[in-house]
């Protein structure tokens, strides 16, 4: 490359970089705002009620974390399509425990230090699986998509293989109080999203191990020469987004107090929506949580709005999807013109 | 071409070694019977596979090719109820075109805003979905309902045999589609221009730009054939099974995929055969049907087939590398 | 000249943005005439060739083919007319055979729909004979040698009628001997008629092979001639603009018995560099010379741990150290400044201060938390030391100037406790003024903190001017080094061409 080229493109792509990271989140908060006023006119009894936020604060959380995961896997450039899976896994697997443990009694009857074990178990089933993603992409280099879509499918396979097919159902009070429990009138699940938001942005801004994933996803080739083990790394980041994704699968199954081979199969698009509306670069290098968390605020706002309209459940697979393309043709546009 | 036969040539291998390990497990493998079902199965997933191989030549990926075989499948039977229509030429002409139309969709997306065909894909997937679902209905066509003369198509076969207590089984005549189909899509692969811009493409997009290629038009060739293929094989679905169900082919994607990689598709694209994808598709098949066969629970088949492609992706990743140095 | 130019420019002017990249360039070329454009980087050469080949359309100024002014120029029109550019990746297709890669250009320029692979072989056979050179045709071209990749392009714009193959670069990833290869095909290729125009900052190519010279610098041509009227002192003036450096870095005097800052015995890498022994101390700058493909490269990359099976023995302030990987590379106090700065040096879309700590981030983060202070501080000495003009180190490294983006490569090095550093291509694309500010920072390093640098550099005067000591490379082996007095570049011309003729063509 020549220094013109450089010199030629280096006052608009300044101005673009300051405008692509400060303003996406601004826009974001727009967006959140105005999704927020507008279903507010629409239906304003229904809307603005406190049992209408209340649901959106348990249910949110999931797709949140899920949607945090899956940026976390694209800084480095990659993608986890296995998240489902893990999600599912991790709270098949403590049911199964639970189940083993109560035996004849029944999981129902567990108290806390059952669950404890549970949730260890549920996490420690995610971050191996991140681990074996992880392995597959850096050790035996096989593309991100590929490796997670096979062990996706394993994993969903050995949900089916552990319940035979159906639900599990009937998990111990401590556990479904994760899902639907409050502290102070707050929603323990959305306490656990916002811890989780605050400790990975501190994750992702201010350690050594967020710069160097960021570095990895900007040029891969560079890492290699600033001495980033990039193999390791990228190992740890799957680690993280498979655990992630257990904990989202934990407070799935906390909330419906039950758990299965394919439950939340529609989240896989909508947490690579959301980690892309949150302004995460799929190629890597950019992500951040704060927009991830805006942009699954405003997006709940939306469907909570759109069910209260009674648009049907199929309508909203539709928009999310035109929504995806729309939001990826934007960024694409704008980093068309920055060149 | 050397590499290529060399890949055909050890697929080959993998799949006679496999039919003999499961003939020796159950000797009931090779019961005509049994080979014929086989044969039966590999023609939707078959078809499918032929455009996810223009597709992973090209060195994307295609995850909505199930949601289009649905908007075709679905779309078309439940216009041909509508209307009252029984007929087998235009409506599989109609669900093809659908499906080419929806892969229109993909190709102008993926080549106007340069995106990942993956984002693009799993986008299209769930506004096809979405659309098929809340916009024209939720509800199966039973076989009670489905016109008469699709599912008389989809019965025909070709060669029909009788078992020993008398009672008869046949060799379904869409292998001959699905042959005629593989047979199109090699020769447009290998003897034609816009064939091998697929694998230039797939080798280095940029320097095929440079040598002159339209590479908008080859984008909508592979898009536009994969969503062809989709849609004809969605309708050919319901069409042998006598059922159409908006909700058929969740998670089918997966399948196709992997036997197209087993079948010796580069992951990073330029690469792929039609005759390895046929028998990657053969031998993907082949092990699904006969878990029972071996004795293997059901349950276990997502496990396989999800530990089927981390395998022959590795295989093919390690082959890719070993190459490039 | 009967015959009118093949191509002739007339006042062509390019501007990106508010950058003029090419500033009423006029030159021509005449039929089957070897042609040598030169420049450093970012001195116009790209924007012309492309201006040539009709992606660019210039600003101003006509372009005349066969004696006819050209009104647009596209990429068609211009193959149509015969020109054919070979970039520096080639634009091949790596898991596509010999032939197809051959005749998929033909196949396209007539506008067929089918593929007749009976002919296709017929044409690569019949091309490649006409090149007088023998290919597996049924290979795929991934598989194929540097050499063997570069025949193969040429061969493709052969095949596609061309009366002008422009190649840039083409000479970056040969050996001597595969270099002398091409150059005979090249000469064949000008006695059938067809012209040649080379694009190349590599001097004493040039001079073996052209015919006629045009030397841009920042986008303007400033000298043009026949090839007897230079020699390399004058190439290098009009290309860099400064004169000959006539400067000389004397090395501090040590006590005898200095432990050097990196020994290296009888180390040999893979099957490309053998037996290589050399010390440097502190405080020198010792630059390493050769052609490309000597293993210059091979072996400053082995020293930091990106080589294969290093054998002998190497020590580091006395120390064995085994170059396994980067990161003990760094540990032991090793720095590498890599050839490419943009795709292997910068994180482009990052701020400098991110890239400044990229290399060292254990030592700002021992417990995975940055300290973001010491880390600004240091980013801000860092930009004193390296005189990095910049509104701050949170603006991204893609704003700067090359000789910037260059001073924040090396001085990411400061920021850790580097004892030997090694500089492969310094001031490649680096504007006069910013070079030479760039060799007195190194200087002031070697001179304050006792660092022992490796320079490796094409350019032979940054080489005489810059280096206390010069070690020459070919083949993979040590063969000689020039030091004090004797170190001039007429020594160090001689010493390599010496090497050149040495080797069998």
């Amino acid at each position: 490359m020549s220094d013109t080229k450089t010199a030629a493109s280096g006052p608009d792509v300044r101005g673009t970089l300051v405008r692509a990271s400060g303003n996406t989140n601004v826009q974001l908060g727009a967006i959140c705002i105005l999704v927020l006023v507008a279903m507010t006119a629409m239906r304003p009894t229904m809307f603005l009620s406190s049992y209408n936020f209340e649901s959106m604060a348990f249910f949110m959380p999931e797709l949140g974390i899920l949607a945090i995961a899956m940026m976390i896997a694209m800084l480095t450039g990659g993608i986890d399509l296995s998240i489902i899976g893990v999600a599912n896994l991790a709270g098949i697997t403590a049911g199964t425990v639970f189940g083993w443990v109560a035996g004849e009694a029944g999981a129902g009857s567990l108290g806390v230090a059952p669950v404890v074990l549970g949730v260890g178990i549920g996490l420690l089933v995610g971050v191996l699986a991140g681990l074996i993603n992880g392995l597959l992409i850096s050790g035996l280099r096989i593309t991100p998509i590929l490796a997670t879509l096979g062990t996706g499918q394993v994993f969903i396979g050995l949900c089916l293989v552990l319940t035979g097919g159906p639900a599990i159902v009937g998990f111990p009070d401590p556990w479904t109080w994760l899902g639907n429990g409050k502290i102070a009138a707050i929603p323990v699940p959305l306490i656990l999203f916002v811890i989780v938001c605050i400790g990975l942005s501190l994750l992702l801004s201010r350690t050594s191990f967020g710069l160097r994933l960021k570095l990895i996803g900007t040029n891969p080739k560079a890492s290699l020469f600033a001495g980033i083990e990039r193999g390791r790394m990228i190992v740890w980041s799957y680690m993280l987004t498979g655990g992630l994704a257990a904990m989202a699968g934990i407070l799935l199954s906390a909330r419906t107090n039950a758990a299965k081979s394919d439950y939340g199969a529609s989240y896989l698009l909508q947490a690579v929506l959301i980690a892309v509306l949150g302004g995460t670069n799929p190629a890597g290098g950019r992500g951040n949580v704060l927009g991830v968390a805006l942009a699954v605020i405003s997006l709940t706002l939306l469907s909570s709005g759109f069910q209260m309209m009674r648009v049907s459940n199929h309508l909203i697979d539709f928009v999310w999807g035109a929504f995806l393309i729309v939001v990826i043709a934007l960024n694409s546009l704008r980093r068309g013109r920055g060149k | 071409m050397r590499l290529f036969h060399n890949a055909d040539v050890l697929i080959a291998l993998i799949l006679v070694v496999a039919m003999v390990f499961i003939g020796l497990v159950n000797p009931a493998f090779w019961q005509m019977a049994n080979l014929f079902s086989l044969l039966k199965a590999n023609v939707v997933i078959g078809l499918m596979a032929l455009g996810v191989l223009l597709v992973m030549i090209s060195g994307g990926i295609d995850v909505s090719f199930p949601a289009f075989a649905v908007a075709g499948m679905y779309i078309v039977v439940r216009g041909m109820v509508e209307l009252e229509y029984d007929g087998v030429v235009i409506p599989f002409l109609v669900a093809t075109l659908i499906g080419a139309l929806l892969g229109l969709v993909n190709a102008g997306i993926i080549h106007k805003f340069n995106m990942i065909p993956l984002i693009v894909t799993l986008g299209t997937a769930s506004v096809v979905r979405g659309l098929v679902l809340g916009g024209i209905g939720t509800s199966n066509v039973n076989i009670n309902q489905m016109p008469d003369a699709l599912i008389a198509f989809g019965r025909t076969d070709v060669l029909t045999l009788e078992r020993a207590n008398g009672t008869t089984f046949g060799l379904t005549a869409m292998i001959l589609v699905y042959i005629a189909a593989a047979l199109v899509i090699h020769l447009l692969l290998t003897r034609t221009m816009i064939g091998r811009s697929v694998y230039a493409y797939g080798a280095d997009a940029e320097a095929a730009k440079r040598v002159g290629f339209n590479t908008g038009r080859t984008m909508i060739f592979v898009y536009c054939t994969a969503g062809a293929l989709a849609g004809f094989a969605g309708l050919l679905h319901s069409s042998m099974i006598w059922l159409a169900n908006p909700r058929d082919f969740v998670g089918l994607e997966l399948d196709v995929i992997a036997a197209v990689v087993l079948g010796g598709a580069s992951i990073f694209g330029g690469r792929g055969s039609v005759l390895g994808t046929v028998m990657g598709v053969f031998i993907l098949v082949m092990i699904q049907n006969s878990l029972i066969l071996m004795g293997i629970d059901t349950t276990w088949q997502r496990v396989v087939v999800g530990g089927m492609l981390i395998v022959a992706v590795a295989i093919t990743a390690l082959r890719d590398r070993r190459a490039l140095v | 000249m009967a015959s009118p130019p093949l191509i002739e420019l007339r006042g062509i002017s390019k501007r990106f943005g508010g950058v003029r990249a090419l500033d009423d360039v006029s030159m021509s070329l005449a039929p089957a005439e070897i042609h040598c454009l030169a420049g450093e980087n970012g001195s116009g050469k790209s924007t012309l060739i492309k201006i040539i080949s009709g992606v660019y359309q210039p600003d101003g100024g006509e372009i005349l083919i066969d004696g006819e002014v050209v009104d647009k120029l596209d990429p068609a029109a211009s193959i149509a007319r015969g020109v054919q550019v070979i970039y520096q990746d080639l634009s091949l297709f790596p898991t596509l055979t010999v032939v197809e890669n051959l005749f998929l250009n033909t196949y396209l320029r007539e506008r067929r729909r089918g593929v007749d692979w009976g002919r296709g072989r017929k044409m690569a056979k019949e091309v490649l004979k006409r090149l007088d050179v023998s290919l597996d045709l049924d290979a795929s071209v991934e598989t194929l040698s540097a050499a063997g990749r570069q025949i193969v392009a040429i061969a493709r714009a052969v095949l596609a009628d061309a009366r002008l193959i422009i190649m840039d670069e083409p000479t970056t990833a040969l050996t001597g001997r595969e270099v002398a290869r091409m150059f005979r095909i090249v000469r064949d290729l000008q006695a059938q008629g067809i012209a040649i125009l080379f694009v190349s900052h590599k001097m004493r190519e040039m001079l073996e092979i052209s015919e006629r010279l045009t030397v841009f610098r920042n986008g303007r041509k400033v000298a043009e001639g026949p090839i007897a009227e230079f020699d390399e002192r004058k190439i290098t003036r009009a290309m860099t603009g400064r004169d000959l450096n006539t400067g000389r870095f004397v090395a501090p005097e040590l006590s005898p018995g200095t432990t050097p800052r990196l020994e290296l015995k009888r180390v040999g890498i893979g099957k490309d560099v053998r037996d290589i022994s050399f010390e440097i101390l502190p405080g020198e700058v010792v630059g390493l010379s050769g052609r490309i493909g000597a293993g210059r490269t091979t072996l400053a990359k082995a020293i930091f741990g990106l080589g294969q099976e290093v054998t002998g023995d190497i020590l580091v302030d006395g120390k064995p150290y085994r170059p396994t990987s980067v990161t003990e590379a760094i540990e032991a106090g090793i720095a590498y400044v890599p050839e490419d700065r943009l795709s292997e040096g910068l994180f482009l879309s990052r701020s400098i201060q991110d890239n400044a700590i990229s290399a060292a981030l254990d030592g700002y983060a021992p417990h995975l938390w940055i300290d973001r202070k010491r880390a600004r501080d240091e980013t801000r000495a860092m930009f004193d030391d390296m005189q990095i003009s910049a509104p701050g180190p949170d603006v991204p490294v893609s704003t700067l100037s090359g000789g910037n983006q260059q001073r924040v490569v090396i001085g990411r090095w400061l920021m850790t406790d580097a004892r030997v550093l090694i500089l492969n291509g310094p001031t490649v694309g680096v504007d006069v003024g910013s070079k030479e500010q760039i060799h007195s920072i190194i200087h002031g390093l070697t001179r304050d903190k006792g660092l022992a640098v490796i320079m490796i550099s094409d350019d032979l005067p940054e080489l005489a001017a810059n280096c206390n000591r010069v070690l020459t490379m070919a083949d993979g082996r040590l063969t000689g080094e020039l030091t004090g007095d004797a170190l001039t570049e007429d020594a160090l011309e001689t010493a390599l061409s010496a090497e050149t003729e040495g080797e069998p063509a």
